[in-house]
């Protein structure tokens, strides 16, 4: 059991060593890494992944996923910029604007989730086709210029802090006060694990699954927002496969694809180190097809891992009777049995 | 004696437990041999060794007259052998003809000679004065049209071994008659047919020859003329049977904490009226699909009740869902730890404090220092043994879950407890802890109110003892009459649903 414990708290600690290789050789490959420049840079690219990666990291947490983030962040991009423009430049307008179209698109997805229980995979896939339909309707697929101030919110700094990378710690400390403070955080690790059994404890499941969405429609409306100031223009075609990376960073930083295990923290480490791997990649010139290759891999690798250590536990645990758990005699066995392969039901695939 | 199909001395042992010891049984041609026993007692176990699920640790099997070794079920199908199992297992999507083929499609020029099996489903349909269509999905049949078609497809892939494992647990009581009318039209034809069930006017209907097995072992093997239902009830009973084990108090019983009165929902349970007083453990006893859990689950709110009333202290209370059954002080341990129980990747700290974050986390955070104190004192008060309150639930053992689970509903404070279950897959030593937990929370008052399908334990631990059978309450005992001969007749009184 100790070795258990202590296997617990090596794997807790790997994704950061993984980092400290990833800087170590990246540092190695090329001298301008470390410059303060650079790893400013790479804080400000990584800002609005990050952010929309701890709301996908919710909801995979919670035994969900969301498929739909990458064009929901588009269209809340754009309803913000022309939002801006129409109101004849008002930020507070304009990032409200953003939120809103988020959290409508995420309820939507809540709703067909939660309430009418489909898949939440199937569901946030047709939200990616919809929302990506009506932010090219919406603009008829012209990009949105002449932003004026919208652009100080992606570009300026705070002192030396870019602006994007000051909104990603404050979004970094209330997410982490989300799930380690609150009884909705401690509700999402429940329903993720065992969702039977979460309702059976007296969970609202489907009130925290709403919630869920919610807060994801929060941070993928704010990005969106913080996207297109940065860019400094209202894209219609922004955020192709951010969904994607979003993913990846919370997976990549040890959260369970399988629902009920997962950190704020490794999900940050996650996406620093995949917007490490691009940073060195563009600075040593590696082409962006051969970007794309690399990135497949680690979504492949990392999820890969995910499931193979969790097998490794898996069979630790069919050794179990050692502990002299003797169970009743045939219905017992069967039990276990069925049970091992059954566990309880998982909508993510 | 010319047995068609003869086990000798089949032994087989699961991880701490000995589940089939020296078992010796015989079919012979042209009989119903049916095979009796208490939920555990080996019954399963022993079919699925002829069926080759599981391999014997020792003895052997003669099929007519030949040793031979089954590996799998489909060498078993091979020597003409047939399960029918309870949960039957089929395609819904496939049409009546492909199920009937399903895993034995003709071939012919290396693709599956379809117009075949159209024409050989529908002769068989035919032969047998079934007028289903053979391209009808399986999936628009009812589960006895579906058993029946297994039958008809056993018999027609050569089976002369047919076992069927309680087939009339999930079907209507008329189409039991079609069923018995094909299972003597089979024997007649010379088939042998071992029938496991623990209904015994079925059996007694039926069966030309009854083995009883009691905790893998063989009481009794005889012709169904030379025994009778009282003998083989005691039998499948036991008489060993002490009540002396139990950590079971003198507690003053008090007012009704607990009345459900007219609980019913369809096809499930109807008309259940249950009664807990403070500081009683009151039991609840019957077969297996009696319909004990899905009550104790429609009160708790995690099912849905369509008619019935919930009072708590003599109030009514809304209880539609586990929140509000909570609110209004009811807790419910539930009988499956693993699926409905754990949270596996949780601490057992959060899985302790699961039930009643509110008094963990409010006014704006976590308090771990509250937490930490709560979990501490009811792991103690329970002796709970964990390396530590962050380790993993799902790396302790059994018993251990158990207890966390008991704490859990502990912290909130219930007035009264529904266990459903909740010595089900512990060790012997944590079921004693149990029990003494059990009778500790009866002395503070509270109302519990206990499922079990080990009778001995109810007859232990319970000041009174409810039975249902088939959705329905038919007794309600008290001390003198507790005896297992007396619960048994209850719970195999069959009343039909409405």
């Amino acid at each position: 059991m100790l070795a258990k414990l202590r296997s617990t708290d090596t794997s807790r600690y790997t994704i950061f060593l993984i980092l400290g290789v990833v800087f170590t050789i990246a540092s190695v490959l090329s001298e301008n890494f470390l410059s303060a420049d650079n790893l400013t840079n790479v804080l400000r690219q990584v800002a609005v992944i990050t952010i929309m990666a701890y709301g996908v990291m919710m909801l995979i947490i919670g035994g969900m996923i969301d498929l739909s983030s990458g064009a929901v962040m588009a269209l809340a991009g754009v309803v913000s910029v022309i939002v801006y423009k129409d109101t004849g430049g008002s930020l507070v307008l304009a990032i409200l604007a953003g939120i809103v179209v988020g959290v409508v698109a995420n309820l939507v997805n809540a709703f067909f989730v939660a309430t009418l229980n489909t898949p939440s995979f199937i569901v946030t896939l047709g939200m990616m086709l919809i929302a990506r339909g009506a932010v090219l309707e919406i603009t008829q697929g012209q990009t949105v210029l002449q932003l004026g101030d919208f652009v100080k919110l992606g570009q300026s700094s705070w002192g030396w802090l870019p602006l994007p990378t000051l909104f990603l710690a404050i979004i970094t400390v209330i997410v982490w006060y989300l799930m380690t403070q609150t009884r909705y955080g401690r509700s999402v690790y429940a329903i993720g694990g065992n969702q039977e059994a979460a309702r059976a404890a007296g969970i609202a499941v489907n009130r925290i699954k709403y919630k869920a969405f919610a807060l994801n429609g929060v941070l993928v409306g704010f990005a969106g927002v913080l996207f297109m100031s940065r860019v400094n223009a209202g894209l219609p075609n922004a955020g192709v496969g951010y969904e994607l990376q979003a993913i990846t960073a919370p997976i990549v930083g040890g959260t369970s694809f399988s629902g009920g295990v997962g950190t704020t923290a490794g999900t940050l480490v996650g996406a620093i180190i995949i917007g490490v791997l691009g940073n060195i990649m563009n600075l040593t010139g590696v082409g962006s097809y051969i970007q794309q290759i690399v990135m497949g891999i680690i979504i492949v690798v990392a999820v890969a891992y995910d499931v193979f250590s969790k097998r490794g536990k898996r069979s630790k645990q069919i050794l179990k009777p050692t502990e002299k758990e003797l169970t009743d005699p045939i219905d017992g066995e069967e039990d276990s049995l069925s049970q091992r392969h059954d566990g309880p039901h998982k909508e993510v695939p | 004696m010319d047995a068609r199909l003869s086990l000798r001395g089949i032994t087989k042992s699961f991880p701490g437990v000995k589940a089939l010891d020296n078992v010796n049984f015989d079919v012979r041609p042209g009989t119903v041999h049916a095979l009796c026993g208490e939920n555990g007692a080996g019954k399963s176990t022993l079919m699925k060794i002829v069926d080759g699920i599981y391999q014997p640790d020792a003895g052997e099997i003669l099929v007519n007259r030949e040793t031979t070794r089954i590996r799998n079920p489909i060498e078993a199908r091979s020597h003409g052998i047939a399960m029918i199992s309870q949960e039957l297992n089929y395609v819904p999507n496939m049409t009546i003809a492909e199920g009937f083929f399903m895993g034995r499609m003709p071939m012919k020029h290396g693709h599956i000679d379809w117009s075949f099996v159209r024409e050989e489903a529908a002769r068989i349909l035919d032969e047998e004065g079934l007028n289903y269509l053979g391209r009808a999905k399986l999936s628009s049949l009812t589960i006895s049209e579906i058993q029946m078609l297994e039958i008809l497809r056993s018999v027609y892939h050569s089976a002369d071994i047919i076992i069927m494992d309680e087939p009339t647990s999930a079907i209507a009581h008329r189409e039991v008659t079609s069923l018995f009318k094909k299972i003597r039209a089979l024997r007649d034809e010379g088939k042998s047919i071992v029938y496991i069930s623990h209904k015994m006017d079925e059996v007694f209907d039926i069966a030309d020859d009854v083995t009883v097995l009691r905790d893998g072992a063989v009481v009794s093997s005889s012709r169904v003329e030379d025994t009778n239902f009282a003998q083989v009830i005691s039998e499948m009973v036991g008489r060993d049977m002490s009540t002396g084990h139990y950590p079971k108090e003198k507690i003053e019983i008090g007012e009704p904490v607990f009345k459900a009165t007219g609980l019913s929902r369809k096809h499930l349970f109807s008309d259940i009226n249950l009664e807990v007083r403070a500081g009683e453990i009151v039991g609840l006893a019957g077969l297996i699909g009696a319909g004990r859990s899905e009550v104790a689950r429609a009160a708790f709110g995690l099912d849905p009740l369509d008619e019935g009333v919930i009072e708590i202290d003599g109030k009514k209370v809304n209880a539609s869902t586990p929140q509000r059954a909570i609110a209004n002080g009811l807790s419910m341990l539930n009988e499956d730890r693993r699926l409905e129980g754990i949270i596996p990747k949780l601490s057992v700290k959060k899985n302790a404090t699961l039930a009643s974050l509110k008094s963990v986390i409010y006014g704006g955070r976590a308090r771990k220092r509250i937490e930490n104190k709560l979990v501490d004192d009811y792991f103690a008060r329970m002796s709970v043994k964990t390396p530590t309150t962050e380790t993993l639930i799902e790396s302790l053992s059994g018993g251990n879950q158990q207890k966390v689970l008991l704490a859990r509903w502990l912290i909130t404070e219930p007035k009264v407890m529904l266990l459903d279950e909740p010595t089900r897959g512990i060790d012997v030593g944590a079921k004693f802890e149990v029990y003494k937990i059990m009778s500790q929370l009866a002395a503070q008052g509270r109302g519990i109110f206990m499922i079990s399908s080990e009778l001995p334990e109810l007859i232990g631990m319970c000041d009174r003892i409810y039975v249902m059978s088939a959705g329905r309450l038919t007794a309600e005992l008290t001390p003198p009459d507790f005896s297992q001969e007396t619960i048994l007749k209850y719970a195999m009184n069959e009343v039909e649903v409405a």
